[in-house]
């Protein structure tokens, strides 16, 4: 664990930090950070690096977009932020993450109630395909032990409405979540983690298997969301990137090289290695 | 460089290539023989067993013969009623029996256990797999049924004899092979595949499957019971369903332990026998016509009720692959 741990409010957790290798633009300062990662580092086995000292902001309601190459770090970051990698054999995690002030990784800290507060939607579909739509919809709720019928009813019909999919599901919550097509199914997938009231909802490049028409809606939606709860989404593509999000952090080698509001990276990057990926030097 | 390759790989005509490879044509020719031959070989197969049981269908009536309690070569009293219970009841015994310590080995294995445990788990069940029946009915003659006899069903016995007399013609007087040690053995003797069969379904679970529910903050048990066995689910019951057709068609240490009375009423202490066994124990002894004939018609039926119960298997698997329904 890292030599930081003590995580009371928000203006405790250590300010976002940085080195030479990573600037920080001051302009991003004036926002709130939801949730701020320190010197994260995720380990493969040994001496293998998923990310390595990685220190960066999310900030509150933004959508915050990771970018970089295959294998660079970006999916192993984002599954850092709800510890997801608990669950995997030989996976070592040092540094915090802080959510709200609170590093996730402290000892003592149930992983159960951290993926409560933070959501994901992973990049296939992934609805209970033996449960109804009503069901998949629920199921966060009933894992929460909420029982009663109306208020199951109630945040069923919330979270698919969120998801704009209540229209197209309204008459048939019944049938199964595995007969909607792939876009309907990730947005069941949306609605599902938007039904637990998440502060966080982490995207692992969510339009990756769907058809450009399904994509662009998912991409409405998610514009839409940052109203309510904070994104942060992994894209293999730097125009969806740029269509969607407020801030682009880019990875590479497991390190994040640079982060800055959205239209600055892409017009201006500070970085070297950020404008030859942007230019397409390497990918 | 590219006038001197293509033109020899380039066919000159456009007639199909059906016409120009012999080959291909043998090979579909073999295929196709060897395929229908399998069906040709298991009709053929019904049809002779039904041919040598038609006497016994003749002289008793296919319902008759089903429903008749007696069993008795010498009256010549053929009644196959006594098996087929003996087989339904040994065999849904043993598999209630099964299940539940089965799937529960398959959740820890999959689930659970660290990677080494896991592994000598699964190893130990493949090799019980393994064991031939007759060396499990081995063990259960000279160890295993007196043992039980003498430490379990006794003392039921004598506690029914004084405080429970209702029970007594239920259990029965113990005899060393009985109903109820064929089922144990058989219920033993399932165990490996129902573990092996659903472990193999749990392990076809994709990863996102699983994630999907850690993500929405399910423990590791609401994982499997949201996630893991609802997909799993048709791939389990399959192999339930292969663990019955093997509990029903399990012959030799069912034969070794039933103690093989032919007559109804069965006790569960008592002997018993079950369509596999009565054939195993007389076909070497049927020179009456109508003998052969009796054992050649449970046959016919035992050939029946396996191929139901494969039948209903795979109509349940259709009936609830991932596609089609809700639980």
């Amino acid at each position: 664990m890292s030599s930081v741990e003590q995580g009371q409010a928000v203006q405790s957790a250590p300010a976002y930090h940085t080195n030479d290798r990573h600037p920080a633009p001051e302009r991003i300062s004036g926002e709130a950070p939801r949730m701020q990662t320190d010197n994260l580092t995720v380990r493969y086995g040994v001496s293998t690096f998923g990310i390595r000292d990685v220190s960066m902001p999310v900030f509150d309601r933004r959508i915050t977009a990771l970018i970089g190459p295959s294998g660079c770090g970006k999916s192993t970051f984002l599954r850092a932020l709800n510890r997801m990698h608990d669950l995997g054999a030989d996976i070592e995690v040092s540094g915090a993450a802080y959510l709200d002030g609170e590093n996730i990784y402290q000892p003592g800290v149930d992983p159960v109630v951290v993926r409560r507060r933070v959501g994901m939607v992973f990049q296939k579909p992934t609805p209970f395909p033996t449960k109804s739509i009503y069901e998949n919809v629920c199921t966060g709720l009933r894992l929460a032990g909420i029982r009663r019928k109306s208020v199951l009813d109630e945040a069923v019909q919330k979270a698919l409405s969120d998801a704009v999919l209540w229209d197209e599901v309204k008459d048939r919550l019944k049938s199964p979540g595995g007969s909607l097509s792939g876009g309907q199914q990730q947005r069941l997938c949306i609605a599902r983690a938007l039904a637990v009231e998440p502060e966080v909802l982490l995207m692992d490049e969510p339009t990756s298997s769907l058809d450009p028409n399904a994509t662009m809606r998912i991409e409405q939606l998610i514009q839409q969301l940052k109203q309510q709860v904070t994104i942060v989404i992994v894209t293999h593509n730097m125009q969806q990137a740029k269509r969607v999000s407020d801030y682009t952090a880019f990875f590479y080698v497991g390190e994040m090289v640079e982060l800055a509001p959205t239209p600055e990276i892409f017009s201006s990057p500070k970085q070297p290695r950020t404008a030859e990926y942007l230019h397409g030097t390497f990918s | 460089m590219t006038d001197t390759v293509l033109p020899a790989l380039r066919s000159r005509t456009l007639v199909p290539a059906r016409y120009r490879a012999p080959g291909d044509r043998v090979f579909k020719t073999v295929v196709v023989v060897l395929a229908s031959g399998i069906i040709a070989l298991a009709l053929a197969m019904a049809v002779v067993i039904y041919l040598e049981a038609a006497p016994t269908f003749r002289a008793f009536g296919y319902v008759s013969f089903l429903t008749e309690t007696t069993w008795d070569p010498v009256a010549a009293i053929h009644g196959a009623l006594p098996f087929i219970l003996g087989t339904l009841l040994t065999s849904f015994s043993a598999l209630l029996l099964a299940v539940f310590p089965a799937l529960g080995v398959a959740i820890f294995t999959a689930e659970y256990a660290p990677r080494w445990l896991a592994e000598i788990i699964n190893y130990t069940v493949d090799l019980l797999a393994a064991i031939p029946s007759v060396v499990i009915g081995l063990w259960g003659i000279f160890n295993f049924a007196p043992q039980i006899r003498d430490a379990v069903y006794m003392p039921i016995y004598m506690w029914a004899l004084e405080d429970a007399e209702w029970l007594v013609p239920i259990i029965g007087a113990p005899s060393t092979y009985n109903f109820v040690t064929a089922t144990l053995i058989l219920a033993l003797m399932i165990v490996p595949y129902t573990v092996a069969l659903s472990r193999d379904a749990i392990g076809q679970v994709p990863k996102e499957q699983r994630e999907a529910a850690w993500a929405l903050g399910a423990t590791r048990w609401e994982v499997i019971r949201n996630s893991v066995l609802p997909y799993a689910r048709t791939g389990i019951i399959a192999g339930i369903l292969l663990s019955l057709a093997r509990a029903l068609g399990e012959t030799m240490a069912v034969a070794m332990l039933i103690g093989n009375r032919n007559r109804l009423p069965f006790t569960l202490f008592g002997p018993a026998a079950t369509m596999p066994s009565v054939i195993i124990n007389e076909f070497r002894e049927a020179v009456e016509p109508l003998h052969y004939s009796s054992i050649m018609a449970v046959g016919f039926y035992l050939f029946i009720v396996t191929i139901g119960i494969n039948l209903l298997a795979s109509w349940i698997q259709q009936k609830l692959s991932l596609t089609k329904g809700t639980l």
